[in-house]
């Protein structure tokens, strides 16, 4: 059984507007090891990246509010109510962040070494010129030429797949426990995304860093996550190792998020399938189950009361009726002969 | 760098001496002369003086031989006081109308700045609304105001400084002070709202994520990239400022350059006209030409050169 390093509990993050209080996140739980790899997908709006940022607490206070009863316990401190100076020490040194869009994410007037040093000499206690060296040493760990030149040059002289190895190498350079990677290869083209999944694959697998990879793309999650979890709406819909979530999906929102994966190898002219109708607002969330306004398979429960998660193994839990034992119909069922069949 | 410094160099005198020529037509152009006074001269004592300013000349040669001084740096006399020359005007004016100027812009870089910086740390909370109000009373009440009320308070009731003439410092600091209102309030709300754009920026989000204090954030981070529009605002405004200000003068009896400016055209002083709005539109392309520089420290990503890199 390996280590376990983060434990969440009913974490429910809100933000306060004019409108009213928006339900970012809603009371989810979740649990990481040592070495492993969780994804979390779900569509945009749904809550994955207020997750991490929640964990890292740079939730901006006022308007997001981190509510009480909230737990993120992290080497034996609570992280939901850690104070913000001891909050500093763990940023960018156990926990570190990459980004979604490298273009942006790096600071375009200063220079590649300093923006790499400044963590290292602030959480490594390690001189100015130490720290460049260990920056240097980290350019060439994520694959980039010539890192003694790199280091003293601009963002704006490296390409984006570059950009995206040195922010890496950025969240990387303070040995972290845990990586939070936020959509990394979203703003990248196809190929420079393979070898940044590649690049995080063989990161994950030698400094054995355990990594939360958030996406929207579950082809991007499968290739790296062991561990897959559905959020939708604030909550988590379904959870499970990442060959029983692609071999056995229960929950007909990770059914229409794998439809909506464009094949080129399965020969047909079959139109893309898509998720019909809209994320629901979560200033007045529906009742019962959220998804259930747009799903094809509600029961008359699911739009009066939401389901329960429910544990079809230690691994695999699923928030959905189709699943509970009262259903008149089995999820598996219901998934071969509406969905693989049709 | 150098290169570009000699193309800019020589696109300067050019764009002077396009401005020498309109300001020297335009001149000739309105009506009246140096001479046209109240009471009339007899018709020989005005054929004089203008053989002795050679302003029977046609216009083409008066306009090569002005050029040909102007070469020589000499901006020749002035029509209006005779015993005079432009260059004894600006030599004596620019120096008062100097002091006001460095002084004023630097009051406002060193208030307007900081005033910004806290204003857009404490944004939509009280820090940020005194500032903006006081930056919207700087901005829309008039320096001949300002000037009165420094005036009343501090000269007349508590008899702190001298109303007004030329001499220490404590002659300049009200005169300064007026000047400096206006520029202050522009500087501050600049900082305000571009230090508002750079803290939403991706690249602060990832600073955070590292750790850094807010300090670290704001100097390192934030600073460099929201100063550019202010710098930009500076070249400018140093410049014109420089020239002085012929309300603020008057109000405080300045010998300064702004006056004479003034009083030039009103009394058709062809040669103050023409070498003060020389002296302006040099300095207003040599500061723009500095802000260009600054930027060059300020953003790596400005090349002058236009030269790419590898």
């Amino acid at each position: 059984m390996a280590e376990r390093i983060l434990t969440v509990e009913n974490l429910k993050v809100v933000f306060h507007t004019y409108a009213g209080m928006v339900r970012g996140v809603n009371d989810v739980s979740f649990t990481l090891d040592k070495g492993e790899v969780l994804g979390i997908v779900g569509e945009s709006g749904c809550g994955k990246s207020v997750t991490a940022s929640a964990i890292m607490r740079l939730i901006p206070t006022p308007p997001g509010e981190i509510l009480p009863g909230s737990k993120i316990l992290f080497e034996s401190q609570d992280l939901a109510t850690l104070e913000e100076q001891k909050m500093r020490q763990i940023r960018g040194n156990a926990i570190s962040m990459i980004f979604q869009d490298p273009m942006t994410a790096l600071n375009p007037v200063l220079t590649i070494g300093l923006q790499l040093s400044e963590s290292i000499i602030l959480h490594q206690k390690l001189s100015p010129r130490a720290a460049m060296e260990k920056a240097i040493e980290m350019l060439r760990l994520v694959g980039i030429p010539s890192p003694e030149v790199r280091v003293r040059q601009y963002p704006h002289q490296l390409s984006g797949g570059m950009r995206q190895r040195v922010m890496i190498a950025m969240a990387l350079s303070c040995n972290p426990k845990i990586l939070f990677a936020d959509e990394p290869t979203t703003a990248l083209d196809v190929t420079i995304q393979a070898q940044i999944i590649d690049l995080m694959k063989s990161l994950n697998e030698r400094l054995n860093t355990s990594i939360i990879l958030i996406s929207h793309d579950l082809g991007v999650v499968a290739g790296l996550s062991h561990r897959v979890q559905v959020m939708y709406a604030g909550r988590i819909v379904e959870t499970a190792k990442v060959h029983d979530l692609y071999g056995n999906p229960l929950h007909p929102y990770t059914w229409g998020l794998m439809q909506s994966i464009p094949k080129v190898t399965d020969g047909t002219h079959r139109q893309l399938q898509t998720i019909g109708g809209q994320p629901p607002d979560l200033l007045s969330p529906p009742p019962g189950c959220p998804f259930a306004p747009r799903c094809r398979f509600a029961l008359r429960i699911c739009k009066e009361e939401l389901p329960p998660l429910i544990e079809i193994n230690p691994d695999h839990q699923v928030r959905c009726w189709l699943s509970h034992e009262l259903s008149p119909v089995r999820a598996v069922d219901v998934f071969q002969k509406e969905v693989v069949n049709r | 760098m150098l290169k570009y410094t000699i193309e800019r160099f020589l696109s300067m005198l050019l764009v002077i001496l396009i401005i020498i020529t309109i300001t020297f037509l335009l001149m000739h152009a309105i009506p009246g002369g140096p001479f046209t006074g109240e009471k009339n001269l007899p018709p020989a004592v005005i054929q004089n003086i203008m053989e002795r300013y050679k302003l029977n000349d046609p216009l083409w040669k008066q306009y090569v031989d002005y050029l040909g001084n102007i070469v020589r740096g000499d901006f020749g006399p002035s029509f209006k006081y005779e015993d005079r020359t432009v260059n004894q005007i600006i030599a004596d004016g620019l120096p008062i109308s100097a002091v006001l100027g460095f002084g004023s812009a630097g009051v406002s870089i060193l208030l307007g700045i900081p005033a910004g910086i806290i204003a857009a740390l404490r944004q939509n909370k009280w820090p940020d609304y005194a500032v903006m109000f006081a930056a919207t009373i700087g901005i829309s009440v008039p320096n001949f105001i300002t000037a009165t009320l420094l005036i009343y308070v501090l000269a007349l009731k508590l008899e702190l400084l001298p109303a007004a003439m030329w001499g220490g410092i404590e002659y300049a600091i009200m005169p300064i002070l007026s000047l400096a209102a206006y520029p202050t309030a522009v500087i501050a709300r600049l900082t305000r709202a571009s230090m508002l754009d750079v803290l939403g920026q991706d690249y602060i989000r990832t600073a955070k994520a590292k750790g850094l204090s807010t300090f670290t954030i704001i100097w390192r981070h934030t600073l460099k990239n929201a100063l550019m529009p202010v710098v930009t605002y500076l070249g400018p405004m140093i410049a014109f400022i420089l020239l002085g200000s012929f309300v603020v003068e008057s109000i405080f009896a300045i010998p300064g350059l702004g006056r004479y400016f003034v009083m030039s055209i009103y009394n058709r002083d062809y040669t103050t006209i023409l070498g003060v709005t020389i002296l302006d539109a040099t300095m207003l392309v040599v500061f723009n030409f500095l802000v260009d520089i600054a930027y060059v420290f300020l953003d790596p990503r400005i090349k002058l050169d236009g030269r790419k890199d590898g």
